[in-house]
């Protein structure tokens, strides 16, 4: 987990390699295990940065519209950076740990909590998606998914519901909680589950965007319809990646 | 009682190009109608079953809450519009906004910033308060300033469904043009 937040040359270069040398996926890519660094939040002078989309802005098609990837990351996704470095510039914030923030979220700025989350929950979201993705988890992470929702149709349903339900903005999450549960939960507006604002906390291994710039300009009002298409480009191997380090 | 979605006071067309027909066409026509069937849908057998939408605004919690200012709030916003808005407001409503805020267009500048900043989905109001000035409240989903005895006098959505098939990403350029929609006479009408 950690590793995500540290400033690497390596995962800027390689995140900008892997997005340059982009190929039209084919079929035979299908949840094999790229092995890629985590996105980068920061930058090498250590300021929060935009990281490069892990894949083309239509890879996604026909679920999530190219437009929308390029609004949703060149544009909301910018502004929650531009917004976060203006709101910790000259503060303590700017060498903590987004974490150690998110932690005691309650005791800082709305301006860092609304675009720290922003930044961490869009980072987080490119990289559970693919192109060619969706099917199903195995493993150790289809176990547990069975053992706690009994079939892996009876998740699907209840995130699907948190999503459908959440009222406002907000997103909706799969997380493994502090005894290694895992647990469906939802948070408005940009807070996730690390922050102690947050009703059920843990670490989100899966999460989907239902602002409504996620998903207005192809569904408009059917949410319902995105969250559903939405399974088609879940990125298992990234999330079961994340649920071995979570549980580990 | 069962509600029902008021008409819209103009062509869905009206309002372009600040607001176009498509926009109407699903904010009016799908979120709105949407908010009426599911309040329909929760009343039976609750308490609120016969009240008043002002009613369930202020008293209720949750999903009829949610569902009756969301239709109460769209109704007000619907009405706020004319085709042949814009301009300023005139007589006593200007001397009220010209008292709380200094000039009209400082009070302009306000309103816009406070429905720009407002974090998420939600409502930018004009109100008066209980002590017969004006000043802007923020309000998120679907709160509604009656509910802290507040009277609303205009209203600007938020939720990025009132402006996104229009302006995307850019919610300053959607509430700059939302001035030029506006219905003064009737907003004067609501003090």
């Amino acid at each position: 987990m950690k590793r995500i937040y540290k400033i690497m040359m390596v995962a800027v270069v390689s995140a900008f390699a892997f997005s340059a040398c982009q190929q039209p996926a084919n079929q035979n890519e299908t949840n094999n295990n790229q092995t890629k660094e985590p996105l980068a939040m920061k930058d090498q002078s250590g300021k929060y940065a935009l990281p490069e989309l892990p894949y083309a802005h239509d890879a996604l098609e026909p679920y999530i519209d190219k437009m929308t990837m390029e609004i949703h990351h060149g544009k909301h996704h910018q502004a929650y950076v531009t917004n976060l470095n203006n709101a910790i510039a000259g503060t303590e914030m700017e060498k903590m740990d987004l974490m150690d923030i998110f932690k005691n979220m309650s005791q800082y700025p709305a301006a860092v909590r609304n675009n720290g989350g922003g930044h961490w929950n869009h980072t987080f979201f490119w990289e559970i998606m693919a192109p060619n993705a969706g099917g199903q988890p195995s493993g150790k992470l289809l176990s547990a998914i069975e053992k706690r929702f009994e079939s892996f149709d009876k998740f699907k349903e209840e995130f699907a519901k948190a999503g459908a339900t959440r009222f406002g903005s907000g997103w909706a999450w799969l997380i493994v909680d502090a005894n290694g549960e895992l647990q469906v939960t939802s948070t408005p507006n940009q807070d996730n589950p690390f922050m102690d604002v947050a009703d059920v906390k843990g670490q989100p291994i899966l999460g989907v965007d239902v602002w409504e710039h996620a998903y207005y300009l192809k569904y408009q009002n059917r949410r319902p319809e995105y969250l559903e298409n939405f399974w088609s480009v879940v990125n298992w191997t990234e999330v079961a990646r994340r649920y071995e380090e979570a549980v580990k | 009682m069962t509600h029902a979605l008021p008409k819209l006071p103009y062509e869905p067309n009206a309002l372009e190009p600040v607001i176009s027909a498509k926009t109407i066409e699903f904010h009016y026509g799908k979120h709105h109608q949407a908010y009426v069937n599911n309040l329909n849908k929760l009343l039976p057998g609750s308490p609120f079953e016969s009240a008043s939408l002002e009613d369930i605004i202020k008293k209720a919690e949750g999903g009829i809450f949610n569902n009756a200012a969301q239709v109460w709030n769209h109704t007000f916003y619907w009405e706020s519009f004319s085709p042949k808005g814009g301009a300023e407001p005139k007589g006593k409503l200007m001397e009220a906004i010209e008292e709380a805020f200094g000039s009209f267009s400082k009070f302009k500048e306000e309103f816009s910033q406070a429905a720009a900043t407002l974090f998420g989905s939600g409502w930018a109001w004009l109100v008066k308060n209980e002590g017969e000035k004006l000043e802007i409240v923020k309000e998120s989903n679907a709160g509604n300033p009656l509910r802290s005895g507040k009277k609303p006098l205009l209203t600007c959505d938020v939720w990025e469904h009132a402006y996104y098939l229009d302006y995307q990403n850019r919610r300053p350029d959607y509430i700059e043009s939302f001035w030029k929609l506006v219905n003064w006479s009737k907003v004067e009408s609501r003090l």
